[in-house]
Formats: C-alpha cells, sequence, structure tokens
C-alpha cells in the first residue's frame, strides 16, 4: 500500500521546504519523519519521498544505505545503542554490551522475539565523559553499572506510550512532545 | 598552581533552565548582538582576526582568515554551515554548549551572520544529539519570537533565519565538504577541494563551515574586543588565543567538560580538570584531542635546542608540560584536534586500545577512496589478529605498511585520521605489539576494571 505522511507530520515538512534552497534538501529531515511514522523505511517510503521531493528513488535509496540512523528493517518497540568506542570501553562497554546481550538474550544487531528490544553498537555518542553508556531510544543513558540496566530495561518493558519510540525522528521534535 | 578555570564560555552552564532565552538575557545574553549591530561586518571580522580565534573543530584554522576568503558572487547568497557533528571518538565539548547554553550558540550565528552577509545558516547537528536538537530547535524559535531573527533582527535591515538540520548518523559527515553534500540531501561523501567551500560550498554558494564551539566564542569576542578576549591566553604571542572548553575522557577521576584558557598543558588537564589517574594508577598514554591525534607519553621529552625552534621554550620538559596549542601541538608531532583528551593508565592493552580505534575507522570509512575503505578495514584485522594472538612479524612490518599507505593518498582527511594514530601508537608501542605475537591480550572492559 502507498505510503502518506499524515497530516500533522506532512505539516512539519511543509513548514520546512521554503527555508531550503533545494527541495532535495529534505531527504534526510522527510526520511526521518518519514521513519518515525512507519517504524522503519521500506519501498514505499521510499517511493514517497522520491515522489514528494522530485527527484529518483535511487538517490533515496543510496540515502538510506549511508546513514545509520535508518532502519531497512523493522525494529522493537526500543531500540538500545551501545557504544562500543574508546573511552566507554576503557569505563566498562564490553562489560554492558555482554550484560545487555545476556538480560535480552540477543546479540548485537538482533531484535528480542517479543519485539520490545532491537539492540545495536554504537559508535562514540559524544558522552564519553558518562561511559559505559547507551542511548535508549532519544534518550541517554550514562555511568552505566549491570544494576542501573535492569532498572532501565524494566522501566522501558513497562513504558505504554507509543509516542516514544526505537525509531524516533529529531525533525520537528517540538511538534512531537513524545521525545523528551 | 591550580589551573583557572574561568567560567566565560561556560558561565550559564549552572543556572537553572540555563537555556531558556530569559535565563540567557538575564545574565547580559543578546548585548554582544547589539553591540554587532552598531558595527561595520568588516570591523566584526576585523575583531575575530585579531581575536586569534582558531577554528576548535579540529583543524586550528585561524577563523577570521577563514572569514577573510568567503567570496561573494553576484546574484548568489552566501551561507553560514554550522558543523556540529561532533562525532570524533572523545569529543564532548559541542554537546553541553547545545544543551545547556543553545542562546549563545544562536547569538554567534546571528553575529556571524552580519560579519559575512548571511542571511540562511544551516546548523548541521548529529541525529543522535535529541536534547541538542530540541533545545536548538527552542532557542531559535524564542530568538524568532523576540525579533533576534526574522525579515529585521532587531528592527534593523537584515534579514535572518537559523535552520536546525539533524543528521542521520555518520561519522564522515563531521568533514566539511561531506557535510555540504549531506545537507544538500546527499549521500555524505567528501567533495575533492579545491574549490573550498567558500568560494563553492552549500548549493552552489559560497560557504563558510565553522564548528559549533568556534562562533559559540564570538558573542564574547564582540563583547570583550578581540585583542583581549585572545590574552586570556597562555599562548596568544603563538596567535592561538583566548579560553575554550576541554573535554577529558577514559581513566581519571573527574570525567567531563571544563573551561580554561588556550595552552594550559595535558597534565594540568588530566590532573587538575580531570582529577588524576584513577585509583592512584600511572599513566601510561594519552590521545591530546579526539582519536585521529597520535599519543603522547609523560616519558617522552620536548628535544628542541635550537632557539628558533617553536617548541624551544619547552626544551627538555616533558609532553605533558608542553601547552595544549595549535601549533605545540603539532610540533610534538601530533594535534591538538578538538581539545578532547583520552587518557589511559597503565593496566591499558595499547593493542586493545588500537583494535578499538581502527574498527571505528573501518565501520566510518565513506568507502570513496580504496586506499581508505580497504586500508581502514585491513588495519582493523591485522590489530584483532594482535589482540587475540593470532599474528605474526610479517603482520607487523605489514600494519606499518598499509598505514604509511594512506597518509596522503585520499580526498579527505579520515583516512589521514586512521592511520596517524594508528602510527603514533606503533612507534612509542611497537614492543607491545611484539609481545602480542603468539599471545592474546589480557580481556579488559570491565565497569570496576
Ligand atoms: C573525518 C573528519 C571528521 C570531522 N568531524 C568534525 C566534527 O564532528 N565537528 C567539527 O566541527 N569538525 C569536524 N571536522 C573538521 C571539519 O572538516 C572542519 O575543519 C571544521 O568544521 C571547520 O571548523 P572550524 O574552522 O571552526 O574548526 C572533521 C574533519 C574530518 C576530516
Ligand atoms: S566513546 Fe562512548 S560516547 Fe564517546
Amino acid at each position: 500500500m502507498a505510503f502518506e505522511l499524515t497530516p500533522d507530520r506532512k505539516a512539519i515538512l511543509d513548514e520546512l521546504l521554503p527555508r531550503y534552497p533545494t527541495k532535495q534538501a529534505l531527504t534526510i529531515p522527510l526520511l526521518h519523519i518519514c521513519q518515525e511514522q512507519n517504524g522503519h523505511i521500506n519501498e514505499d517510503v521510499i517511493a514517497y519521498v522520491a515522489k514528494t521531493l522530485g527527484i529518483s528513488t535511487a538517490d533515496v535509496q543510496g540515502v538510506v544505505t549511508f546513514y545509520t540512523l535508518f532502519m531497512q528493517k523493522k525494529v522493537g518497540r526500543n531500540v538500545i545503542w551501545v557504544c562500543r568506542t574508546l573511552s566507554c570501553e576503557l569505563a566498562g562497554a564490553r562489560e554492558i554490551t555482554h550484560c545487555l546481550e545476556k538480560k535480552l538474550g540477543v546479540h548485537c544487531g538482533e531484535t528480542t522475539k517479543d519485539g520490545e528490544f532491537t539492540l545495536l553498537k554504537a559508535e562514540c555518542l559524544a558522552a564519553c565523559a558518562g561511559g559505559p553508556m547507551i542511548q535508549l531510544n532519544d534518550r541517554y543513558y550514562e555511568n552505566l553499572t549491570p544494576e542501573k540496566l535492569d532498572e532501565i530495561l524494566d522501566e522501558a518493558r513497562k513504558r505504554r506510550d507509543d509516542k516514544v519510540k526505537g525509531a524516533f525522528s529529531p525533525v520537528g521534535i517540538l511538534a512531537n512532545p513524545g521525545s523528551k | 598552581m591550580p589551573v583557572e578555570n574561568p567560567r566565560i564560555l561556560t558561565k550559564n552552564y549552572g543556572t537553572p533552565q540555563s537555556w531558556t532565552i530569559d535565563a540567557y538575557e538575564r545574565s547580559g545574553g543578546y548585548s554582544a548582538l547589539r553591540k554587532a549591530l552598531t558595527m561595520e561586518p568588516a570591523k566584526l571580522v576585523e575583531e575575530v582576526k585579531a581575536a586569534n580565534l582558531r577554528g576548535r573543530g579540529g583543524a586550528g584554522f585561524p577563523a577570521g582568515m577563514k572569514w577573510g576568503f568567503l567570496k561573494p558572487v553576484p546574484g548568489k547568497p552566501n551561507y553560514i554551515a554550522v558543523n556540529a557533528d561532533e562525532g570524533e571518538p572523545g569529543t564532548i565539548k559541542d554537546r553541553t554548549l547545545m544543551e545547556l547554553d543553545p542562546h549563545r550558540c544562536v547569538e554567534g550565528f546571528i553575529i556571524a551572520a552580519l560579519a559575512l552577509d548571511v542571511h540562511s545558516v544551516y546548523c548541521y547537528i548529529r541525529g543522535e544529539l535529541v536534547l541538542a536538537i530540541r533545545r536548538m530547535e527552542e532557542a531559535v524559535r524564542e530568538a524568532r519570537r523576540k525579533g533576534y531573527l526574522g525579515d529585521k533582527v532587531l528592527g534593523k535591515d537584515f534579514k535572518l533565519d537559523i535552520v536546525i538540520h539533524a543528521g542521520a548518523g555518520a561519522y564522515i559527515c563531521g568533514e566539511e565538504t561531506s557535510l555540504l553534500n549531506s545537507l544538500e540531501g546527499l549521500r555524505g561523501e567528501p567533495r575533492l577541494k579545491p574549490p573550498f567551500p567558500a568560494v563553492v560550498g552549500a548549493f552552489g554558494a559560497p560557504t563558510i563551515v565553522n564548528n559549533l564551539e568556534t562562533l559559540a566564542t564570538v558573542p564574547t569576542i564582540i563583547e570583550m574586543g578581540g585583542d583581549n578576549f585572545s590574552k586570556l591566553s597562555r599562548l596568544h604571542d603563538m596567535k592561538d588565543g583566548g579560553v575554550r572548553l576541554y573535554g577529558v575522557s577514559g581513566h581519571v577521576n573527574r570525567p567531563g567538560v571544563y573551561e580554561a584558557p588556550v595552552g594550559i598543558t595535558l597534565r594540568e588537564l588530566i590532573e587538575d580538570l580531570g582529577g588524576g589517574v584513577r585509583k592512584g594508577r600511572k599513566l601510561k598514554a594519552v590521545i591530546p584531542g579526539g582519536s585521529s591525534t597520535p599519543v603522547l607519553r609523560e616519558q617522552d621529552l620536548v628535544n628542541a635546542p635550537d632557539p628558533k625552534h617553536p617548541l624551544h621554550r619547552w626544551h627538555g620538559k616533558s609532553h605533558l608540560d608542553v601547552p595544549m596549542g595549535v601549533d605545540t601541538m603539532r610540533g610534538l608531532g601530533t594535534m591538538l584536534g578538538t581539545c578532547c583528551a583520552i587518557v589511559m593508565d597503565d593496566t591499558t592493552s595499547m593493542v586493545r586500545a588500537a583494535e578499538n580505534l581502527m574498527l571505528f575507522y573501518a565501520h566510518e570509512s565513506c568507502g570513496q577512496c580504496t586506499p581508505c575503505r580497504e586500508g581502514c578495514a585491513w588495519m582493523a584485522r591485522l590489530c584483532t589478529k594482535f589482540a587475540n594472538g593470532t599474528a605474526t612479524r610479517q603482520d607487523l612490518d605489514t600494519l606499518l605498511d598499509v598505514a604509511n599507505n594512506i597518509m596522503g593518498n585520499t580526498i579527505c582527511a579520515l583516512g589521514d585520521g586512521a592511520a596517524m594514530p594508528m602510527l603514533g601508537i606503533l612507534k612509542l608501542f611497537r614492543h607491545e605489539f611484539e609481545a602480542a605475537i603468539g599471545h592474546e591480550q589480557p580481556s579488559w572492559g570491565g565497569v570496576n576494571a
């Protein structure tokens, strides 16, 4: 089925369009907005973005495959990015990663069977002084210990609102009060 | 004597709700803009030149000189692209400015726009930094409501829009031409230079790309005057002026972001600001300014007997006691980079540290140039062999060879940024790689290790 943005999300795009000299410049912002609605980027989303911006689907596909925040398959209700880079590793990122893998029963790159969590490795997230750290959906959690992880995972499991998403959008976040 | 810890760039960091326009105005915010509106654009550029403001994004290029390179083209707008991609491992400073003092950033952008006759500023922020994006977006809206942005900036016949543009996860987009491609909606692959962005930049128009901290410093420069600002530095005489943000992470007691004059030493950063190496351990190595800058050790001494040598003043001193400046660090064979240090104590395996970094570059190489795409992955594979004890003596030669063959052979500096730290580690810690032949490196990475 063809993909369409909801009117409130379309409004974010309409506000942005006149602020750039080309429509193509909206490729990344629009993909973010679409991903937040759809949960991931599929062929329908790509076709919609291409049509809306007047560019080829190959152009859009090229962008989608270049950037790590664009999910090319369905992800869990929560996405955990665990930083593996040097400052975090010096502070214990390996232990935190193993811990997460054990608690969730998946390896990095996988989604739990119940669809609650996708676990992914991240490169340095500019929070090195707070290592080890994870990004859970759109929020950072720093100075982690295995005990703190339990709390964080529990809270995420219990969360029932669907405003916070694993596939969050950093565009139009003021229009979408879900992201804190 | 403990190091000075001025509160100029960070003066609002402790204020409740410091990110709101009310808090910012209460602390005197936007008064630099009012002053700037009474000055000629050329005078603004002059002040930034006099401030000896070196770019805070990594290369340390003089900001005033860069502004002087802008080449307006009749019929085309000029643009400013703010680099807030903050992706260099170890770097944590721009995020604090955006989260805690976004209006300082906005005010800096507006003054820069006045100086450079720019009517659209694009602020490219890493997509992961949601809180920073939110605060910046909110700040832009508040500033617009108050008339600092819009059709007439504070009533003056000057139109200005600031667009907060979120990236989507790619270290390479911090490289300035890659950032421009990404802003235009393309894959973030770097462009060949020349032409430089100041001549052909965003959307084919002349563009100044500056780091976010560089521009957030501008209000202070206009407020106190360029020369006064420059003199806050300990390296004022080396044309490296002012105060800046330092970061310190890894094995220290108080990791974090600190403000200090330009030119404090690594020892001061680690001991006075960072609270010293954790658990009273000994320092093994420190990466001075983000992962691309080669490591330094305490036991290495400056060798500059020639009075004309730029480092002569520090002849015979430890590398840790040389002031951190753009040119001094270059003199030591490393770089000041982003001024955010990563500290490693004597329990650290340099083989594993190298492996960690090379995996980063292998993952982040955009794939455009063969030496970088193949070379980074190759260095990572070889480091992994050393880490798990399966490397041979031949691998050590290959590792050196691969690193040397990346240097200078790529479109952008990512490849060099991977090869330089690799060569740096091999130069100072070759013995650890030799000892790793046939021996697996101890595992590491425990939270209490
Ligand atoms: C691979 C690579 C990544 C970079 N990442 C950043 C970054 O995240 N932020 C930044 O300000 N500059 C980064 N730079 C430096 C920019 O290319 C550019 O020099 C800088 O934004 C210029 O601003 P400045 O003169 O104000 O420092 C990077 C450079 C390279 C080669
Ligand atoms: S190394 Fe993990 S946030 Fe920088």
